[in-house]
């Protein structure tokens, strides 16, 4: 249906730079690409240099960083680090329900709902307030001293039930925060379509908070990862307890690097993925309009 | 009978008394249009008509159901008096789409189907048929504007309250929102409209209001009250508007 003489208005219109503009901003990009990978590579060489001339490092390459160490070390390793990755998972899922159930309790004004409102609040002033690793070692041996029937006294249990209580409070405020974000008019618009309290906050208020909210929730769920490790004060064999041991028994710290690595390697992932989840809502929504 | 009845509100917000006692009628398929100075209780009124603010004294009946009384469920009035927002207030998070079919799926109950083929012929009938997919950010103000007012019809409501709706718009963009309140009141809208437009005022209006101090200070229909004013706040008022219409 395009006949040749047709055939160039189709075409897509290209953005129109003047020759010389074009060559100019052309040589500065390859410039600014050689500064920058010339400075990297410097930097690098230089800090390398200086950590392996320095006098001790044939020593730190043996305790810390040696290679059959790591191979031997790494099948305990990883055989605990699944437990690290259990308490985090089983906690992360309760954390998530509970800190929203307690943000959502602090932020009801019904007159009736004025107890739950003192609870969520004491709640969260009192375990944002104490450390973590307090939490753990009091529940740990507390629980279990009091000898109650019914109760499990296993370690990984109380110390994966501390890590809950104590993260619960922290991410009760960032939902908390993501919630009295969105503007009031929003609210108002939904009501006025004749939604209740209950549907205009399921359907339009924390929809747009928790994407607000992302990545300092990702920010607290990173931390949590890490104090895993935190329960193995309790005794249970997660992969720091694991490494504490390789460590004593052949008095070489390469395990502690490795296990440090592996919680690297878990991080990364989580962070990269809320990147990118954030940019598609935004390109979603700003698609055109940028 | 009217379809709403304001009779005796009052309203403040701390110690600024906006509602002095405001008293309005408005009957079916009537096009009333409230003028007044920023702070003569336009929006205000218009908030308290669809209990998104509650009254100090007095009564606001909409099809005989007192909105202000304290045993009323809010939610079902609300539902049969649209209103729309300076500000356009879409839900940015939903596609135009949801937007609109949110409130008839979740308030009347209607299923998905059901609600997007009504929102279709919305969307289509203001000219928005190919943004039904499109995110609120992506459209113009006028088009937001539109998407709004279509969201307040989907719920098919006995009148409809527009708070100064072209306020925030490009000037270019005014007339396209005004279009879809004209098609409005062809079809027999009953509207209660605060707006700056006196032109437009003047066009759609069976009933202009003029509000100052909180109350309804003078009213009737356009061409006495823009030609001949009885209240000297009026005629300055109107003066003013002249005013400011030349020398912008």
């Amino acid at each position: 249906m395009t006949t040749p003489a047709e055939a160039p208005l189709e075409a897509p219109e290209l953005p129109y730079v003047d020759p010389v503009r074009r060559a100019r901003a052309r040589s500065k990009s390859r410039r600014d690409a050689l500064v920058a990978s010339v400075s990297t590579v410097l930097v690098f060489a230089v800090l390398g240099y200086l950590v392996t001339a320095s006098p001790g490092w044939p020593k730190v390459q043996e305790t810390f960083f040696n290679w059959d160490e790591a191979v031997a070390a790494w099948p305990t390793l990883i055989k605990a680090f699944v437990l690290n990755i259990k308490i985090f998972l089983v906690a992360e899922f309760f954390i998530l329900i509970l800190a929203l159930l307690v943000a959502l309790g602090r932020g009801l004004r019904a007159p009736a709902a004025l107890p739950v409102r003192i609870i969520c609040t004491a709640y969260v002033d009192f375990f944002r307030g104490v450390p973590t690793i307090l939490v753990i070692l009091l529940l740990g041996f507390g629980v279990p001293a009091l000898q109650l029937q019914g109760l499990t006294n296993s370690p990984v249990v109380w110390g994966t039930v501390a890590l809950i209580l104590s993260y619960t409070a922290y991410v009760a405020e960032v939902y908390r925060a993501g919630i009295e974000s969105i503007h009031p008019s929003q609210r108002a618009a939904a009501r006025s379509l004749g939604l209740s309290s209950m549907q205009t906050t399921r359907y339009v208020v924390l929809p747009q908070a928790v994407r607000r909210v992302t990545p300092p929730l990702l920010n607290d769920f990173i931390a949590l990862q890490k104090e895993t490790a935190l329960v193995s004060l309790l005794g249970p064999i997660e992969v720091l307890r694991a490494a504490q041991i390789s460590a004593s028994s052949n008095f070489n710290y390469t395990a502690y690097v490795v296990a440090a690595l592996m919680f690297v390697a878990i991080t990364l992932p989580l962070t990269r993925f809320t990147d990118w989840l954030q940019k598609r809502d935004a390109r979603r929504r700003m698609a055109g309009a940028m | 009978m009217s379809l709403v009845d304001v009779s005796g509100v009052h309203k403040s917000f701390g110690s600024l008394r906006v509602l002095r006692g405001l008293d309005l009628q408005v009957d079916l398929h009537e096009v009333v249009v409230l003028i007044g100075a920023s702070g003569s209780g336009k929006s205000t009124l218009l908030r308290c008509v669809n209990g998104l603010e509650t009254v100090d004294a007095g009564e606001i009946r909409v099809d005989d159901i007192d909105v202000t009384s304290a045993a009323v469920d809010l939610d079902k009035v609300r539902r049969r008096v649209g209103i729309v927002f300076q500000q356009f207030n879409l839900f940015p998070h939903m596609s135009v789409l949801d937007n609109v079919t949110l409130g008839p799926r979740k308030v009347l109950g209607v299923n998905r189907r059901a609600a997007q083929d009504q929102a279709r012929e919305l969307l289509a009938r203001f000219g928005l048929q190919d943004k039904a997919e499109d995110y609120p950010d992506r459209l113009s103000g006028g088009q937001q504007q539109r998407v709004a007012i279509v969201r307040a019809l989907a719920m098919k409501p006995e009148v409809m309250l527009f708070d100064e709706v072209t306020s925030a718009l490009d000037p270019l963009l005014v007339g396209e929102v005004l279009d879809v309140i004209r098609e409005l009141k062809s079809e027999g809208m009953t509207i209660v409209m605060a707006t700056h437009e006196m032109g437009f005022a003047q066009e759609v209006a069976d009933r202009v209001c003029f509000l100052a101090d909180g109350r309804v200070l003078e009213q009737g229909p356009p061409r006495q009250l823009f030609d001949a004013p009885q209240e000297e706040q009026t005629k300055a008022f109107l003066a003013r508007v002249a005013a400011g219409r030349q020398s912008a």
